[in-house]
C-alpha cells in the first residue's frame, strides 16, 4: 500500500531554440555588459562603471527610448495600482493590518478599506477597532485589490468589494510573480469543477466553487463543511499542474492552466510531480497553447 | 522547528483531506514524495550522500579518521553525529536557533544507532584498545521542506552505503612498537555492511489519522508525531515522540505497524537505487549541486 519511488537525479537538459516563441530575448546575468554606448540613461538594475553599462540582476534588457533597465526574472512583488493580490495577515495593529504579500515591505490593509459584515456604511468607530481580531485574524488568507501605493513602495488594500475579502477553505501555491500574466481578469470558475484566484503577487488559490452566488455578508463568512471527495481530486490535480508549470516556467493564466489540467487527467494525481510525467503534460499543454496561437 | 502560518479553514481543508486519503497533492497517508538521491558527491570525504525530497535537501559527508577505542568497547570503532542547521536551511534558523534543532537531530541520531548490530563497529578495530576507525557523520540541512528526520537517515544510509575506509596494515616490529601501514592502492578499502542500518520514519497524527512524509503544512496541522526508526527486516531500534499533543496508546501501535510496513518499502526502494547507482560504475555522470 505504501508507495515509495527513488530515483537517480538527472541532470537538466539545456532548452533547445524552439522553446521560445516571439523576437530574440536579450538575457544578462549579473556582471554582464549590456552596452558601451555611454548616450543611454541607466534604469533600475544596471550600473555604470569604467563608462560601460553593467547589469546587476538577472534578467531581461528592457529598452524604452534612452533608458536601459534590466527587468529580473524572479524578484519580489512590486505592487501596481488595481493588481489583484492575495495575501495572508502577519499583524493586526492600531486600525490596520498588516499583510504579507511576497513584496519587499509588508502590505497594509486599512480598517477603513473593508467591508464590515452586513454591508454597512458607516465611520468606523473604536468597538470597530477592537473587534478587528474578529474579523481578520493572523494566518488569515485574503483577496484583495492595490488601492494605492505610499511613497516607500509598501502596498496599501482594499477590500470594498464583494469578491474580495477573506478565503475559506481551499489550497495556496506560492510561486514566482513574474509568471502570473496580467489579464482582465484574475478570478476564474474553470470548467472542471474548481475555482482559482491568479494574484499578481504569485501566490495562487485554488479552491471548491461556491454552490451558489449567495449574497456574502461582505466576504468574512467561512464555510466550514467538508469538502466532498470529487472536489478535492479536482483541486489536488489543478495544485500539481500549477506546480508542473511553474518548474518547467511557463506563464500561468487559465488557458494554461486548464490545458496542462486536460492534459494530466490520463495520469493519476500523484504522478503529475514525477519528472518523466511532469515533461510529457507540459510538452502536449505547450502544443496546444501555440496552436491556439498560431 | 520551522513552521508556516495556515489559516484555520486551509487547516481544516488539510485535515479533512486525510480523513478520506487524499492529502493535498494526492497523496495517499502511506505515500512518499519522490525523493532524489546521489552518492559520492563531495569528493575529499570517505563517503557522501544528497537526498532531495522536493523541498528538503540533506548533505551528508562521512570521514573516517583514526582513533582511541572507547574504554568501555575496546575492540570496536564507534560513529560521531554532527548536524549543522544553518540559516540556508530557512530563515527562521539564522544565529543560534539551529543549534537546539541540530543537537536535537543529533541525539536522534544517537539513539537510532545505539543499537549493537546497526553497524559492524568491530570491522572498524585497528588494534584493540590502541587505534580503531572514527567515522565521523556530517549532517548538513540545505532546505527544511518538512520531513527531515527520514531525509537525514536516508542519507546517512546511503553515505554509509558509499563509505569506503582504506586498508592498514598493524606491522610489529621486535621491540613490540606498532607500526600502521597504508596500502598503495587507494581503491584498495573496506566496505560497510548497511543492511542493518535502520532509517527513520516519521508519522505525524492528524485529526484521526496518521501520515508518513508531512509537508510543512501538514506539519502545522499535526499535533504530535512518531519518529520510528526501522531495519530493513521491518526490526524497530528507536522510538520517540515528538510535538505538544498527546498520542493514545492503541493509535500508538496503530502508527508503529504503519512505521514497520513503510520503513520496509524504503528501505527496498533505497536499496535498488543505491544498486543501481553503482552498477553504472564510474561512468556514471554525477549531477551534483550544478546539474
Amino acid at each position: 500500500m505504501a508507495a515509495v519511488t527513488m530515483r537517480l537525479p538527472v541532470p537538466r537538459a539545456p532548452l533547445g531554440p524552439s522553446a521560445t516563441r516571439g523576437a530574440e530575448k536579450h538575457l544578462v546575468a549579473p556582471g554582464d555588459t549590456i552596452t558601451t554606448d555611454t548616450g543611454y540613461m541607466r534604469g533600475h538594475g544596471t550600473y555604470v562603471e569604467d563608462d560601460k553599462l553593467i547589469a546587476s540582476v538577472a534578467g531581461v534588457v528592457e529598452r524604452v527610448n534612452k533608458l536601459v533597465c534590466v527587468r529580473a526574472l524572479k524578484a519580489r512583488y512590486n505592487g501596481e495600482v488595481g493588481d489583484i493580490v492575495v495575501g495572508r495577515i502577519t499583524e493586526v495593529q492600531q486600525k490596520r493590518w498588516k499583510v504579507e504579500t511576497n513584496s519587499r515591505l509588508d502590505s497594509v490593509l486599512l480598517l477603513s478599506s473593508i467591508n464590515l459584515p452586513g454591508g454597512e456604511l458607516r465611520r468606523r468607530s473604536a468597538e470597530d477597532e477592537l473587534a478587528m481580531r474578529d474579523y481578520l485574524q493572523e494566518g488569515d488568507l485574503i483577496s484583495a485589490e492595490v488601492q494605492s501605493i505610499f511613497s516607500d513602495g509598501a502596498v496599501s488594500l482594499h477590500t470594498r468589494s464583494l469578491k474580495y475579502g477573506k478565503l475559506a477553505q481551499g489550497v495556496l501555491v506560492q510561486v514566482s510573480p513574474s509568471l502570473v500574466k496580467r489579464q482582465k481578469t484574475h478570478f476564474h470558475d474553470l470548467p472542471c469543477g474548481a475555482s482559482v484566484i491568479l494574484g499578481n503577487n504569485g501566490f495562487i488559490w485554488i479552491y471548491p466553487t461556491p454552490e451558489q452566488k449567495e449574497e456574502e455578508a461582505g466576504g468574512f463568512t467561512t464555510n466550514l463543511e467538508p469538502v466532498p471527495l470529487a472536489d478535492r481530486e479536482v483541486i489536488s490535480r489543478l495544485r500539481n499542474c500549477v506546480v508542473a508549470l511553474v518548474t518547467h516556467k511557463m506563464m500561468l493564466f487559465d488557458t494554461s492552466i486548464l490545458y496542462c489540467y486536460e492534459a494530466s487527467l490520463p495520469h493519476q494525481i500523484k504522478d503529475i510531480l514525477k519528472p518523466e510525467v511532469m515533461e510529457e503534460i507540459i510538452l502536449e499543454a505547450r502544443q496546444r497553447l501555440l496552436n491556439l496561437q498560431g | 522547528m520551522a513552521s508556516v502560518v495556515l489559516s484555520e479553514a486551509e487547516k481544516l481543508y488539510i485535515v479533512h483531506g486525510v480523513q478520506e486519503d487524499l492529502r493535498v497533492d494526492g497523496r495517499g497517508c502511506e505515500d512518499y514524495r519522490c525523493a532524489e538521491v546521489e552518492t559520492d558527491i563531495v569528493s575529499n570525504t570517505s563517503g557522501s550522500a544528497r537526498v532531495k525530497l522536493v523541498d528538503t535537501d540533506i548533505l551528508v559527508g562521512i570521514k573516517a579518521e583514526m582513533g582511541t577505542p572507547k574504554l568501555e568497547k575496546p575492540d570496536e570503532g564507534y560513529l560521531e553525529f554532527f548536524v549543522d542547521c544553518s540559516s540556508n536551511a530557512t530563515p527562521e534558523l539564522e544565529g543560534r536557533g539551529g543549534e537546539e534543532l541540530g543537537t536535537d537531530i543529533a541525539n536522534t541520531l544517537y539513539r537510532v544507532f545505539s543499537s549493537e548490530n546497526s553497524v559492524d563497529l568491530k570491522s572498524l578495530c585497528i588494534n584493540p584498545r590502541e587505534h580503531c576507525w572514527v567515522l565521523y557523520v556530517d549532517v548538513l540541512l540545505l532546505e527544511y521542506g518538512g520531513n527531515i528526520f527520514d531525509a537525514i537517515s536516508i542519507a546517512v544510509k546511503a553515505a554509509l552505503f558509499n563509505t569506503r575506509i582504506p586498508k592498514v596494515r598493524v606491522l610489529e616490529d621486535e621491540e613490540g612498537t606498532k607500526e600502521i601501514e597504508l596500502s598503495d592502492d587507494p581503491y584498495d578499502c573496506i566496505r560497510l555492511n548497511v543492511d542493518e542500518v535502520p532509517c527513520i520514519v516519521t508519522l505525524s497524527k492528524i485529526g484521526y489519522r496518521h501520515v508518513v512524509d508531512a509537508t510543512l503544512q501538514e506539519e502545522a496541522c499535526s499535533l504530535a508525531s512518531l519518529l520510528i526508526s526501522v531495519t530493513s527486516k521491518g526490526a524497530l531500534t528507536s522510538m520517540k515522540k515528538v510535538g505538544k499533543g498527546s498520542l493514545d496508546p492503541e493509535s500508538i501501535f496503530e502508527m508503529m505497524e504503519t512505521g514497520q510496513r513503510v520503513g520496509k518499502s524504503l528501505h527496498v526502494a533505497l536499496q535498488k537505487i543505491l544498486d543501481e547507482e553503482e552498477s553504472l560504475g564510474t561512468s556514471r555522470p554525477k549531477v551534483g549541486f550544478l546539474g
